[in-house]
């Protein structure tokens, strides 16, 4: 790969007995890890392994308690973010870190804006932050707003942004979690250009399928320690699974096929104020778990909270249970038996500076509470059965959730509302970020709802998961349903062709 | 949630301390039973906009509603209509102060402090308009003004002042209805993330609302209270500036401006701390010019130290944690 006959160059970046230590928690215990120079390297574990720990090390957000890197054989000490920047070491974080109300252009070059007598050099900034957006495949107007942008849009902003600063090592803690299918290709297409470059990758994800394609060794983390290291033809689903759990983990998809019962969810010409010229007709059956898949933008989002009244519908009805209802507000919805996983845990899923016993418990506080007082008892019972259910890694149940791994997040947004026991149950990307064991058993979770009569809609971008679960599938582009699929119907094709818009509708 | 109030109680101690050394008079019973009496009467108004504060509000008007309130209420009495009934038109009037705030500020979604500046313009305005600007007492009400100003002997010479039994009263409502009630819960759920307080079923605008319309109550409250204690109303200016010694008492006292916390025990330590700093201002002789600045030091000193003690705890806990982990090994 270098061009240079040198005897053994050391690594680029060397970490050598990591650890790192929080309140109740040991993060990391010793971990060692090299990386070469072009080389992609995929760090894989469950929820809470410690992956994101370890990249914030590396990145200088956070300092570790003990061990040392080195960059290019010398030991360096990373005291914070500049100091990582300066030794070409880039971290694109897991939740992303962009200002919503700035354009492309300012968040790509936040910090370190090209100056002209000391004024802010706007065409530089421009033309600079058109070739890097090009590198990422996104064809904006650099004077774009950042938050008007899809959240798969923003996370490849936030990679021309990683991109721009000249980083040897760029490190992706969970990237494709929010992209499209689309967008992920791109994405790898970024990602093996970067490694002809001679740039190294870190790629972290929880879907083995993008580190079987794209990883030239994996390094698997368990409870903080080094569990297993595979090269090139080790890297299969199954020796990923058995270091990552330490077992097999067979039958991933359980559904079983059953007579769904009455109308649950009855859609009418709905029309939401994101495409309000599209109207979506669809039904759902108790028992029934029906899939929505699309592209990004699609308007799969949209319509769950319309569904949930977070924006109400401009048009159209629905009704739920035979009742006919037009939710106003999530509160509506919840009182006729409606719950919703959304897309954005950090933003409309948790309060952050809470506890996992106040933010589990908090949509049931209305049923458990008495004459108005809050109930200990139902609350930490209804925070426990989360945490036991959902297998939730916490040192306690007073930990505030801003300190829980990100996929131990989003089992409590997902825990919270189980407790209500909805008779509709809409989810938006449920297992974004979720490991492989507690990815089984959310699935087993939703077949086992099912089973007991709910009804459940979920969105998905994962095709795998789209096809493994669902009993029929809705596809949506560019905010109308461009089609419906039984599950005898289903492959990835009929999908993709409906999704991108290919073929016209049968119905 | 809980607030670490130590920091806040070590400075009101260590002020105290200092002038009870300096000056012997500082202990006596008259001066103790002024500076509680001033001190609840700061901590009422502390915890009302507390309750803004906490869903990330604010309350400009606090100031110019006690003015407008205690003018009402003289007014009013001047003209010999029944007490009872004035003070129902003034309780009236304040929630409905707050309603409108609310409303303005859920339904029209107009920022709190824009909402409540004008307020603060606004309500002073019509004080001073209905009253014609003309200084007003209270006479002959000796049974309202015991019970709003009057004293209750402990022991031989000692009195606990009416203020300070109103706000023992209203700590105790606002602790349970924060730490206690769903409301109380919701509200500093909304504070943190109004987003997430409204996908997990909250109705954040009546909860917005009701914080307002507490808000504008308690301090309608303590307009009359400030009016029975001043025993005269100046239009223009009574109450003035009273919402920066609340808005103070309260970011002392833990109330995060950003939202989401706050504390009631913390709130009334430091609206002791502000009212503690006049009077030690007084007795230790220091120039009376100097009163704003101290107090905006000592606040801007006392926030620090918060801080500080915050962090330190957070150190002590990943410490002993760490402890604990080797121990166990
Ligand atoms: N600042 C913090 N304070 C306390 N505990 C923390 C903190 N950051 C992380 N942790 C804990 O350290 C452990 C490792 O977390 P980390 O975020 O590295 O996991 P992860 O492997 O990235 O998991 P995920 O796949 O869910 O993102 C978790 O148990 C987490 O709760
Ligand atoms: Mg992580």
């Amino acid at each position: 790969m270098t061009h240079l006959a040198q005897a053994a160059p050391p690594p680029l970046l060397e970490a050598r007995l990591l650890s790192k230590q929080f309140p109740g928690v040991r993060a990391l215990r010793g971990v060692s890890l090299t990386l070469q120079r072009g080389e992609v390297l995929a760090v894989i574990g469950e929820n809470g392994a410690g992956k994101s720990t370890l990249m914030k090390i590396l990145a200088g957000v956070q300092l570790p308690d003990a061990g040392e890197i080195l960059v290019d054989g010398r030991p360096v000490r990373i005291a914070g973010v500049r100091a990582a920047q300066q030794l070409g070491v880039a971290l694109i974080h897991q939740e992303l870190n962009l200002a919503d109300n700035l354009d492309i252009g300012a968040n790509l070059f936040l910090g370190r804006e090209p100056r002209r007598c000391g004024f802010i050099d706007r065409s530089r900034i421009n033309t600079e932050a058109r070739t890097h957006l090009q590198r990422v495949g996104l064809d904006l107007p650099p004077d774009t707003i950042v938050g008007t942008l899809s959240i798969g849009r923003q996370q490849l902003v936030e990679i021309a942004k990683a991109l721009s600063s000249q980083a040897r090592v760029l490190i992706m803690d969970e990237p494709s979690s929010s992209l499209s299918q689309h967008e992920t290709e791109i994405l790898f297409r970024v990602v093996r250009d970067l490694r002809t470059q001679g740039i190294s990758v870190i790629y972290i994800s929880h879907r083995l399928g993008e580190v079987t394609a794209l990883a030239d060794r994996v390094v698997v983390l368990r409870d903080g320690e080094i569990a297993g290291e595979l090269v090139r033809e080790e890297i299969q689903h199954d020796a990923m699974v058995r270091l990552m759990v330490g077992r097999d983990l067979s039958q991933f998809y359980q559904r079983q096929p059953r007579p769904h019962g009455e109308l649950v969810l009855e859609v009418d010409h709905l029309r939401t104020p994101a495409h309000p010229r599209r109207d979506i007709s669809f039904q759902v059956r108790a028992g029934e778990i029906v899939g929505v898949a699309g592209l990004v933008g699609a308007g799969r989002t949209e319509l769950l909270q319309t569904l949930f009244g977070v924006t109400p519908a401009v048009g159209g009805g629905m009704r739920v249970r035979g009742q006919s209802l037009r939710p106003r507000s999530p509160q509506a919805a919840i009182a006729a038996g409606m719950a919703l996983v959304p897309e954005d845990r950090k933003q409309h899923g948790l309060i952050l500076a809470m506890s996992v016993r106040e933010n589990a418990s908090l949509p049931s506080l209305r049923r458990d509470h008495r004459h108005g007082f809050l109930n200990r008892i139902a609350e930490q019972t209804v925070a426990r059965n989360t945490v036991e259910k959902l297998g939730v890694k916490t040192p306690g149940l007073e930990q505030t959730v801003l300190l829980l791994s990100g996929g131990n997040q989003q089992k409590i947004v997902l825990g919270k509302w189980l407790a209500l026991k909805p008779h509709l149950l809409l989810l938006d990307e449920p297992t974004r970020g979720i490991d492989i064991g507690a990815k089984r058993e959310i699935y087993r979770l939703m077949d086992q709802l099912a089973a007991d009569g709910v009804a459940v809609l979920f969105v998905s971008s994962e095709m795998e998961e789209v096809l493994g679960m669902s009993d029929r599938v809705l596809v949506m582009h560019e905010g109308r349903l461009a089609g419906e699929l039984t599950r005898e119907q289903l492959s990835e094709e009929a999908v993709m062709h409906l999704a991108t818009g290919t073929i016209a509708s049968h119905n | 949630m809980k607030k670490n109030n130590l920091g806040i109680l070590g400075l009101f101690l260590a002020i105290f301390i200092f002038t009870a050394l300096q000056n012997d008079s500082f202990l006596g019973a008259g001066n103790m039973q002024n500076l509680i009496k001033w001190s609840s009467l700061y901590a009422i108004i502390g915890l009302a906009v507390a309750f803004v504060v906490i869903t990330g509000g604010i309350d400009l008007s606090i100031g110019s509603v006690i003015g407008l309130v205690a003018s009402v209420l003289a007014l009013m009495m001047g003209k010999g209509i029944n007490p009872a009934a004035c003070l129902v038109v003034v309780v009236v009037l304040s929630a409905g102060i707050g309603l409108l705030h609310g409303l303005l500020i859920t339904k029209v979604k107009l920022q709190p402090f824009v909402v409540t500046l004008c307020g603060l313009l606004f309500y002073r305005g019509l004080a001073r308009y209905l009253t014609d600007n003309q200084s007003m007492g209270f006479q002959g009400h000796d049974a309202l003004d015991n019970f709003f100003s009057g004293k209750m002997p402990i022991g031989s010479n000692f009195f606990l002042p009416a203020p300070f039994f109103f706000l023992v009263l209203v700590a105790v409502l606002a602790t349970v209805f924060l730490n206690r009630t769903v409301w109380g819960r919701y509200l500093f759920a909304l504070g943190n993330n109004e987003n997430a307080a409204r996908y997990s079923g909250i109705n954040t605008d009546h909860l917005k609302i009701l914080a307002y319309v507490v808000c504008s109550t308690l301090t309608g409250l303590a307009g009359v209270l400030f009016a029975f204690e001043l025993n005269s109303v100046q239009p223009a200016s009574t109450g003035e500036f009273y919402e920066l010694y609340a808005i103070a008492a309260a970011v002392l006292g833990g109330c995060s401006l950003r939202g989401g916390t706050g504390s009631v025990l913390g709130l009334i330590i430091a609206a002791a701390v502000i009212r503690l700093l006049y009077n030690s201002i007084n007795m230790l002789g220091i120039s009376t010019h100097l009163e704003y600045a101290i107090i905006g030091a000592v606040i801007l000193a006392g926030v620090i130290a918060d801080e500080l003690v915050k962090r330190y705890a957070v150190k002590r806990r990943a410490a002993k944690a760490l402890a604990e982990e080797a121990a166990r090994r």
